[in-house]
């Protein structure tokens, strides 16, 4: 039983192998996300605190009433109508998914599906054939938008 | 055993209070359920409605496919170029397969010949939504039988449920076998059933679903059932109409003309 030095030594080399992503993180961190906040129109549909803790319920609610309830226009805590539309309302101003919703949602590693059916404007799609499609600019105007 | 006049009266009411829990238990139970027979109307969905449809196969032209080519660019339904996965939200099929339990002997030649125009029955009375596990295909207050792709987990009981064959099941990622986009309106993705939505997006602003809006013979009227005046309750005073499989119960709100009418 003369191994304690051995037995420290090979603790202390254990401990820091297990711990080492953690300084190395202290030495160099993750670049933080950079949304692109030029957006077309200065205020969002709620005020940009709540939007930035709450947009995925707000769409949430959205998606539900529009598809169960047909219920197509959100009247935001200003009074003011909006139509309840991911591509149409919100991509509308936020025009560039890349440059918006994937800069956070790379950061924090969270995979939402919307776009794996929503179509963003400018979006390209590989086919089979290898082939692209490109989604174009809407071509009806924002209807429920006041 | 001896029983007291009091020992019988406080037996008396705790089952009467017993049975009219469980009672009352049962009603919101079955008032909650998803296949609650009265919906509710809600801020976009009016009650008092249910959208139907009428097709007269005599005005229907044989070698058209102008409903179905403009309803699947709409609805950026995908080509797979292979019949056993295809997707169909309106397309044509033989009398015969249409019309499985009609009279098949001796057949007219013009119904032998003619492929007959074929979609979702939105039914009053649909067994597709009654197997869904997620609700995720739903009986709106206006009688679409709408689905909500964002909840379908792709188990297709609805596929076997449905009698009409109206419904069908994405096997690779719809995606990949566009020929174009259309922006309006979502793709789908890999595992999830699709089918006639009777244009929901459009008619909840106004408009007629796209297949009714690109007949050039207007064979397809579009309208409220519920509404006497309207045009399709009309077309069903006047004309001789069928529904595909009524032995069943399920009430489709498409109604079939083969007879020209007079009027």
């Amino acid at each position: 039983m003369h191994d304690t030095l051995k037995v420290i030594v090979g603790l202390a080399l254990f401990f820091a192998l297990v711990t080492l992503p953690f300084w190395l993180g202290a030495v160099r961190s993750a670049p933080a996300p950079a949304p692109d906040l030029t957006a077309k129109d200065t205020q969002c549909v709620e005020p940009v605190a709540y939007m930035r803790a709450n947009h995925m319920k707000l769409l949430d609610q959205w998606r539900n009433s529009v598809v169960r309830d047909g219920d197509r226009v959100y009247v935001n805590s200003a009074g003011k109508s909006f139509q309840k539309s991911l591509t149409k309302t919100c991509l509308n101003c936020h025009a560039q998914k890349e440059k918006f919703c994937d800069q956070c949602h790379q950061s924090v590693a969270v995979e939402p599906y919307c776009f794996s059916c929503h179509l963003a404007p400018g979006q390209s799609l590989v086919l089979t054939s290898g082939s692209r499609l490109t989604v174009a600019d809407f071509s009806t105007p924002m209807d429920g938008r006041q | 055993m001896n029983k007291s006049r009091r020992n019988f009266l406080v037996q008396l009411g705790s089952a009467a209070l017993f049975g009219a829990g469980t009672a009352a238990g049962i009603h919101s139970l079955t008032a909650t359920s998803a296949f609650g027979a009265t919906p509710t109307g809600s801020p976009g969905i009016p009650k008092g409605t249910r959208w139907g449809m009428f097709v007269d196969m005599a005005r229907c032209e044989a070698g058209c496919s102008d409903c179905i080519t403009a309803c699947h660019t709409k609805h950026n339904v995908p080509d797979f170029g292979n019949p056993k996965d295809e997707i169909k939200w309106i397309w044509k099929d033989s009398y015969a397969k249409v019309f499985p339990t009609g009279s098949q002997q001796f057949l007219a030649q013009q119904l032998a010949d003619k492929p007959v125009l074929s979609l979702c029955n939105h039914c009053a009375n649909p067994p597709c939504v009654k197997v869904c596990p997620t609700q995720a295909t739903f009986k709106r207050a206006d009688g679409i039988v709408e689905m909500d792709f964002h909840r379908c987990i792709g188990c297709r009981f609805c596929m076997a449920a449905c009698p009409y064959g109206s419904r069908s099941f994405n096997w690779r990622n719809p995606r990949e076998f566009l020929k174009q986009v259309d922006a309006e309106y979502p793709t789908r993705e890999i595992g999830v059933v699709e089918k006639c939505n009777f244009c929901s997006e459009r008619i909840g602003t106004g408009r007629q679903p796209a297949c009714v809006e690109t007949c050039k013979t207007q064979a397809l009227v579009f309208g409220n059932l519920y509404d006497k005046n309207s045009e399709i309750r009309e077309k069903l005073r006047t004309r001789v109409t069928f529904q595909r499989k009524p032995e069943l119960g399920t009430e489709p709100s498409v109604f079939y003309a083969f007879e020209a009418g007079h009027v």
